[in-house]
């Protein structure tokens, strides 16, 4: 008999606190696998940032720094200017990266910092219970959009990957999902590309995940992974932004 | 190497590195431009770390981050800068992480002025971040006491592992004076920063978290009361005043930083009116000396005269320290006006309408 | 000889979300109703293990990394 699929050493043992069929577990596999396949998990460090995966720092099994909300970028770039051979990355949910926090991390990719930024957008502030968030999407009822989210009132999705596309210093950002195994696998690839480019010094590196909130959305888990494949990729498509590595081979 | 002219804030950022900087993160804001301006080159050609983050929040953060590495790091700011910082201050106490700060204050409140200020006192030794924390702060009085304090700050700061504050005012920061940089420093037994989150290859079979999230209330009123611990051992060890002219004095004037200069000055004009006028000298604003309120021996006092740049912070300080032993009076200029030593004299002799009730 | 997959599940991790049901292409996977692990969730579990191909789609897409599968040709 041989494993053929098997959970990672790049998660420590404590159960996920997620919701049950929230995706941000898989996410967690996903880049969890990536560090333990590029043996870089002993000079890992994630920045955890505040929402649902602010308890990230007890799955990912290496080094942690919880940080404000809305700061990881700022957190990271003062690791990584330090330790500049180590592997530093944030994950952050829509809330943390696209409202608060947005210039701390704009201007992180603007200089360039080499650091992996995990950016998962699931239209929602899930921990606090289902507000409106900067990608949720029109229409999208939430706690703070009751009666659907209206642009002439709350404006409309932020397209963060498209935004970031514009900036020089950004090495390699493409938008991915999770909704099945086909989605998974590219998923994989695209974090293991972003990590690979982190560990070549290629510069700044962002992996926006499309991601459930079947809780606050008020779906089945199946039936939420349904949602972004039929109205979040719409709006939020799926692609390669920008790719360094491609630009400079052509 | 004996004594060289130099301006505040570049004393400032020299003594830093003196100090053993190893990354600085700032932002513009005047009057402190000179800090990250001089460290901008001094310290990259030292091959160390220096960014202008894109606000003084992204700045904290990044010193936050810094530390957590287990680097010696430090922010410049003034006033409304550092008022952005105080959530980050927050997380450095609560996450235990040791950094130094500078804050160069101008008048207030909102944007204020750009002229030296004390109106932060309350700022820096009460704190705008939440929760119970204390920053360890320090009120030079020149450019001198600034450089000697600074390059013992970091050294503090790694003791107690906790966030150290040197506040001074723009007249400090913008004026020139002739130092001493070669003053030798207190040595202290400093503990390895074996808590630094830089990778598990570096301390295998332990991960380390730097976390100020405690879900479990029990859990975190045991971390605030082991961070008290660390505060009450501050305050036993790191209080600091300057005691001047104190046997026997008609009056007692108190005052910090520039405005205890001004006060020097006013002491000796009242002195030749035969008016006997001693002064405490907060260095160490928290911890605040309240001890030589106590211990002080002043039959014949009048009156405590609290004399600040501001409309009356440390005031409080010593109404508490005082208890009611004497009567404390209070004279204060605000919004970046620096009183001239007659204002004092003025205000030492009419007293009793200054009495505080 | 085809593939052959053999599944182990870490029960008590269930969180009873189902996508390793919805996902399983051979459809051998079902929530049991009546056998709650300690959390409450009903456990999933195999209707045939004869049938299993050990695509590891089921693992793939566990949020909770409780699914292992190991394959036999």
């Amino acid at each position: 008999m041989e494993v053929k699929y098997k959970k990672t050493k790049g998660l420590t043992d404590s159960p996920l606190s997620y919701c049950p069929g929230c995706t941000h577990g898989i996410i967690h596999k996903l880049v969890a696998e990536v560090l333990e396949e590029l043996g870089v998990l002993g000079e890992s460090i994630v920045i955890a940032s505040v929402g649902c995966s602010v308890f990230s720092y007890r799955f990912f099994n290496c080094d942690a720094v919880q940080s404000a909300h809305g700061r990881a970028c700022a957190v990271a770039t003062g690791i990584k200017r330090n330790l500049p051979d180590h592997v530093v990355f944030t994950y952050q949910g829509d809330g943390d990266l696209a409202s608060i926090g947005i210039a701390e991390t704009i201007h992180a990719a603007n200089r360039g910092e080499n650091i992996t930024v995990i950016f998962v957008n699931n239209a929602i502030y899930g921990m606090t219970g289902g507000q409106m968030a900067p990608t949720s999407l029109i229409g999208q009822k939430t706690t703070t959009s009751p009666m659907g989210r209206m642009a002439e009132v709350h404006g409309s999705p932020l397209h963060i990957s498209e935004i970031f596309s514009q900036i020089d210093r950004v090495a390699y950002l493409e938008r991915v999902s999770v909704f099945n195994p086909r989605q998974v696998r590219n998923a994989k690839n695209a974090i293991r590309k972003a990590f690979t480019y982190q560990v070549e010094k290629r510069g700044f590196t962002m992996v926006e995940v499309l991601s459930s909130c079947p809780v606050n959305w008020g779906m089945t888990p199946v039936d939420s992974l349904k949602w972004i494949e039929e109205k979040m990729v719409p709006v939020f498509p799926l692609k390669v932004f920008k790719d360094k590595g491609v630009e400079n081979n052509v | 190497m004996g004594k060289i002219l130099m301006k505040g804030n570049e004393a400032i950022a020299r003594a830093a590195m003196l100090g053993g900087l190893e990354a600085f993160f700032g932002y513009p804001i005047t009057p402190q431009n000179e800090v990250p301006e001089y460290l901008s080159r001094y310290l990259l050609e030292e091959g160390k770390v220096f960014v202008q983050a894109e606000s003084e929040v992204a700045a904290i953060n990044m010193v936050y981050g810094a530390a957590a590495a287990g680097f010696r790091t430090m922010t410049s700011s003034s006033s409304p800068g550092i008022a952005l910082k105080q959530e980050g201050i927050t997380y450095l106490c609560g996450s235990e992480l040791p950094c130094v700060i500078s804050s160069v204050m101008r008048g207030g409140p909102g944007l204020g002025s750009i002229q030296p200020s004390q109106s932060d006192y309350n700022q820096a030794t009460r704190g705008g971040g939440n929760g119970d924390y204390h920053v360890i702060v320090f009120g030079p009085e020149t450019i001198q006491e600034t450089i000697d304090i600074l390059k013992e700050a970091f050294d503090i700061a790694d003791y107690y592992r906790n966030p150290v504050m040197v506040l001074v005012d723009g007249l400090i920061g913008q004026m020139m004076e002739s130092v001493d940089l070669t003053k030798p420093v207190k040595k202290r037994f400093l503990p390895e920063k074996d808590y630094a989150a830089n990778g598990t290859k570096n301390h295998p079979g332990e991960r380390h978290i730097i976390n100020s999230l405690y879900l479990e209330s029990n859990e975190l009123e045991h971390h605030n009361l082991s961070l008290k611990k660390k505060y009450d051992l501050a305050t036993a060890n790191e209080t600091r005043v300057e005691l001047i002219n104190m046997n026997d004095p008609d009056y007692v004037i108190v005052a910090f930083g520039t405005m205890a200069r001004v006060c020097r000055s006013a002491i000796e004009k009242l002195a030749e009116k035969n008016i006997r006028v001693g002064m405490i000298r907060p260095i160490s604003l928290w911890p605040f000396p309240s001890s030589v309120f106590e211990t002080m021996d002043a039959p014949h006092l009048k009156g405590i005269l609290c004399v600040e740049m501001n409309l009356g912070m440390m005031l409080t300080d010593v109404l508490v320290a005082n208890n009611g032993r004497h009567s404390v009076g209070f004279f204060g200029r605000a919004g970046g006006v620096v009183p001239d030593p007659d204002e004092v004299v003025d205000a030492i002799l009419h007293f009793n309408e200054r009495v505080v009730k | 000889m085809p593939i052959k997959g053999y599944l182990t599940f870490e029960s008590e991790k269930c969180k009873g979300c189902g996508l390793c049901v919805a996902f399983c292409p051979v459809k051998i996977l079902y929530l049991d109703k009546n056998t709650l692990n300690q959390q409450g969730y009903p456990i999933v579990k195999i209707t045939d293990p004869d049938k299993c191909i050990g695509c590891a789609s089921c693992a793939l897409m566990c949020p909770d990394s409780i699914i292992t599968v190991e394959v036999k040709n």
